[in-house]
């Protein structure tokens, strides 16, 4: 009997589509994998199975009375827990939101409902998008799928083990620097970072607003193509989403990627990257080799400055967007205080988690008067260099390669006191965000049983290519098919 | 040692748009607490904001009203602070790239024509509102009806030099804004508001004295009032061989003083940034000179234009130009009308007089345009005597009723009729034969006793006019 759980999006659609299935076969599947898998890894922090088995039923319905089924009909989603979702608590990980529940939906949650997906629960996330590891998490700490003694990655980290597991067939995550792909690349699945301004923001608890993207988990490429063409598109809710047409992002796959150009920035194969992970990418760059791409090495000098332009710039956008949780309209307010300046101080310091105070600080610091141009606005300059450097780089290159993470996924508490080895597990996707361009994480092997994923980025909204040179990958490679035992 | 005072004012004026700044919730004063908002403007997780175009557009025509360059790029910032009233805690306000700068408006000061500058003018949103409870409970509510009202701040230049001064700068510049329809301008409900900055110097240094800033000053009046106070504070403390500190003080209207609310130390640091969450706002030449084609005729111009087209003096267009609403007012009245001068006469007179002794707006008084227009009418023509017609005024005021009507029910109806006054004056010339002869010896104040009786003879209704020339006809 084959496992149902262990199947794509686009094979169970097709399955659903043939009558071989019905919405409710599908959610018993992920249902029962979850119930069978979740107390060892974690993923989960909120199910919604009730309204799950509700929103079953009417598709099922429209199936037997023949109606038009959207695109992602019965399909089970699982959600990070800073994505908006009406009516479903969305706690960011976080005592502050520990029983918040927003009035409204996110747009890409809707989007993606209104296609026929269905939520089957909202997953665990370092607090409010900070840290590598999920291990930041208020609640509990999610673990790889491959080793469960290790963590899956962060800040995504319950939707991508959610994903390597078989407890979701998909699942959507944000990606401040890295929170999708680094994940994705720790729990051997698909992860996309879409460019800036792609996917509306609406809902999307802020973190670092010039930063943050909704991205999906996928199990394979072409699930992933399938959900950009659902997630992306214009949102005048979201002043910085993109007016633009997006096309047809499943019209990438299964092309051929002869004369393509691909770069190697070498900055992102030295040091502090595990050489293992180094080689299995470059293996892979030669499959792609194999199959036409030209390749070439190339210097990017100012990505290394990447990694302090974000922890300022990034800092200082999420000191001022999480000032609102002062425990006066919602979230968490401390019981003892005696005037207003203490129920300030007291709701936040007992509300948020270390790594959240500590970012607090740095942004607050970096943003004070006297501070401001020695921080921030030098951090705004650099930014600036380092898109233009894309943007060159880009001109000559259809895709650029990089390792995703510069290691595989590391013991859980092997980073916690260790704050700077813990930032450089962003080292390789910071610089993405920074020039809010695209970028994937695919598979592209083992090193000691432990996945290990490959970058591919593009220009702004370049999505095609890195599509088109990630599905070719795949189909010559079976890195994707690879899962964890359990 | 003489003083020189030096002021310079922020006003902040809510904008009239019909949505919020930054979502779509209606802006409205008043309203059942917490109705008109939304997870916009109550700064829930994940919502963002949307900059409304009319508040650019309001914005801008401020800007060109008060001469001021208009900046093709310019872009929204966040003023962090915490406070209760403030959801997000930041304000999306302007802060290096104000929409508009460099203006100027023009004010009179003892006749003499003066300019103040204005440096900049920018868009912010506003707080929501804080409701106390009293002592025996304690605690505070939030009302966000409010949060996220459009506001522009207008800076001007440190070009006051009075208290007088800086209250006729208000009164023109609030005069401006309700001319452009872009904001309602009551102090009293808050949807205009002003602080205001005010050092000394001794005459003739060129460097400015230590200043502090006031606050909470509800009226025009009162900001003359606090003016003036801390003008005479600061004079006491220097004479007396102290310093100013710099702070923040507050107004208290009922016992007439300044207070410190907070020093230069305890302010606040707002760690101003570039709002991500908005896009810059890119205006285009075209764009704007539509919005100037379209700009309403200013107070000065119609101030010219009621000399010229209504042939009265400067001074009584200056006052009736000085408010938009005053201006209309009049405007109807005098329209067509032949007697326009007599017209400004009243509305400078009785009907200012009226609307300051009972507190009153102008829309709110019962005296309809018509009616003003109808009771000139009855002067010219004779039918009312002038000291009548303050009584008519009086009671159309009270009763809304037209003055035609009022003048027959009041009895105030004047005798006009010649053949009847004849009649009179030879009755009284007759019954006063010493003072036709005393007029006829030259004693002309005889004849101001002669009408004096045939004022009386008509029991006060005839028409002096008519009276004086039958007598002097008879007489001669």
């Amino acid at each position: 009997m084959l496992e149902l759980h262990s199947l794509t999006i686009h094979e169970i659609r097709d399955m659903l589509r043939a009558g071989q299935i019905c919405s409710k076969d599908i959610l018993d599947s992920v249902y029962s994998r979850i119930e069978a898998l979740d107390d060892k890894i974690g993923a989960y922090l909120t199910l919604t199975k009730e309204e799950a088995y509700e929103a079953a039923a009417i598709i099922d319905k429209k199936i037997a009375e023949g109606e038009k089924l959207g695109d992602l009909a019965g399909i089970p989603m699982a959600i990070k827990d800073n994505i908006s979702t009406k009516g479903v608590k969305t706690t960011c990980a976080s005592k502050m939101l520990e029983n918040y529940v927003p009035p409204f939906d996110a747009h890409a949650y809707e989007k993606l409902k209104e296609a026929g997906a269905i939520l089957i629960g909202k997953t665990n996330l370092d607090e409010f998008a900070m840290g590598s590891s999920t291990e930041n998490s208020a609640f509990k700490i999610t673990r790889n799928p491959w080793d469960l003694e290790r963590v899956p990655g962060g800040s995504s980290g319950g939707s991508a083990a959610a994903v390597a597991s078989d407890e979701a067939y998909f699942a959507l995550g944000s990606d401040t620097g890295g929170s999708i792909r680094q994940p994705a690349s720790l729990c051997g699945v698909v992860g996309f970072k879409p460019t800036y301004g792609a996917v509306s923001r609406y809902g999307l608890v802020a973190f670092g607003s010039s930063f943050d993207q909704i991205g999906p988990f996928t199990k394979d490429v072409e699930d992933c193509a399938i959900l950009l063409n659902h997630l992306y598109g214009h949102d005048k809710k979201d002043s910085t989403s993109l007016n633009v047409e997006f096309g047809d992002f499943t019209e990438a796959l299964n092309k051929d990627i002869k004369g393509m150009r691909i770069g190697l920035p070498e900055e992102y194969f030295g040091e502090g990257i595990d050489p293992e992970v180094k080689k299995l990418v470059l293996d892979g760059v030669k499959v792609l080799e194999g199959l036409g791409a030209h390749v070439e090495e190339i210097s990017l000098p100012y990505s290394k400055y990447a990694l302090p332009v974000y922890y300022i710039a990034a800092s200082a956008e999420a000191s001022s967007n999480l000032a609102r949780y002062d425990g006066v309209r919602y979230g968490y307010r401390a019981k003892d205080y005696s005037s207003l300046e203490e129920l300030y101080v007291n709701s936040r310091s007992e509300g948020f988690g270390e790594e959240v105070k500590l970012r607090i600080m740095l942004g607050t610091y970096t943003l004070s008067s006297g501070y401001y141009d020695a921080y921030y606005n030098k951090a705004l300059k650099v930014r600036r260099l380092i898109k233009q450097e894309f943007e060159e780089a880009f001109e000559k290159y259809d895709v650029l390669i990089s390792p995703t993470s510069p290691t595989t996924a590391f013991k859980i508490g092997e980073r916690t006191d260790d704050q700077l080895a813990m930032y450089m597990s962003d080292i390789c996707t910071v610089p993405i965000n920074i020039a809010g361009i695209p970028a994937i994480s695919v598979p592209c092997g083992l090193s000691k049983g432990l996945p290990v994923g490959m970058q591919i980025m593009s220009k702004s909204l370049g999505e095609a290519s890195i599509i088109k040179v990630a599905h070719a990958f795949e189909q010559n490679t079976n890195f994707t098919k690879k899962k964890p035992t359990l | 040692m003489n003083y020189e005072t030096i002021i310079g004012l922020e006003i902040h004026a809510e904008l009239s748009t019909k949505t919020k700044a930054f979502c779509n919730c209606k802006n409205e004063f008043g309203g059942e607490v917490n109705t008109n908002c939304c997870p916009v403007c109550m700064g829930y997780p994940g919502a963002l904001p949307v900059l409304n175009k009319k508040v650019v557009e309001y914005a801008v025509k401020a800007g060109l009203a008060l001469g001021c360059e208009i900046s093709l790029y310019s872009k929204t910032d966040r003023k962090n602070y915490f406070y209760p009233d403030l959801p997000k805690a930041y304000q999306i306000s302007q802060y290096d790239t104000p929409l508009c700068k460099n203006g100027k408006i023009k004010i009179e000061v003892d006749g003499k024509e003066k300019y103040i500058g204005i440096t900049r003018i920018h868009i912010e949103e506003d707080a929501g509102k804080l409701i106390h409870g009293t002592e025996s409970e304690d605690y505070s509510l939030v009302d966000f009806n409010r949060s996220g009202v459009p506001l522009i701040e207008i800076v001007s230049e440190p070009d006051i030099r009075s208290p007088l001064e800086a209250r006729l700068y208000l009164e023109k510049l609030k005069g401006i804004l309700e001319y452009l329809e872009i904001s309602d301008c009551k102090m009293q409900e808050g949807s205009l508001r002003c602080d205001a900055n005010i050092s000394i110097r001794p005459v003739g240094q060129k460097e400015f004295g230590t200043k502090t800033e006031i606050k909470n000053m509800n009226s025009m009046k009162a900001l003359q009032r606090a003016l003036e106070y801390e003008e005479e504070r600061h004079k006491k403390v220097l004479s007396e061989g102290g310093t100013i500190v710099q702070e923040t003080r507050r107004w208290d209207e009922a016992k007439g003083i300044t207070v410190s609310m907070r020093t230069k130390e305890q302010a606040h640091d707002y760690r101003y940034f570039p709002e991500p969450d908005l896009v810059p706002i890119i205006l285009t030449e075209e764009w704007i000179e539509g919005i100037k084609k379209d700009l309403p005729e200013l107070p000065d111009e119609k101030r010219k234009r009621f000399v010229r087209e209504y042939g009265i003096p400067d001074y009584d267009a200056s006052v009736l130009t000085l408010t938009k609403e005053l201006s209309d007012f009049f405007e109807t009245c005098a329209k067509g009308h032949k007697n326009p001068k007599a017209i400004s006469n009243w509305v400078m007179g009785e009907v200012l007089r009226i609307m300051k002794e009972k507190e009153l707006e102008l829309k709110d008084l019962r005296i309809k345009p018509e009616f003003l227009r109808k009771l000139v009418d009855l002067v010219d023509e004779g039918v009312l005597s002038s000291t009548g017609a303050k009584q008519v005024f009086e009671e159309m005021f009270k009763t809304g009723e037209e003055p035609e009507s009022l003048v027959d029910k009041l009895g105030l109806r004047q005798i006009s009729d010649e053949g009847a006054i004849v009649e009179l004056v030879k009755k009284v010339l007759s019954e006063n034969q010493k003072s036709v002869e005393d007029y006829k010896n030259g004693k002309t104040n005889a004849l101001g006793y002669l009408v004096g009786q045939c004022m009386k003879a008509s029991k006060g209704k005839g028409n002096p006019q008519i009276i004086n020339k039958i007598l002097k006809d008879l007489l001669s």
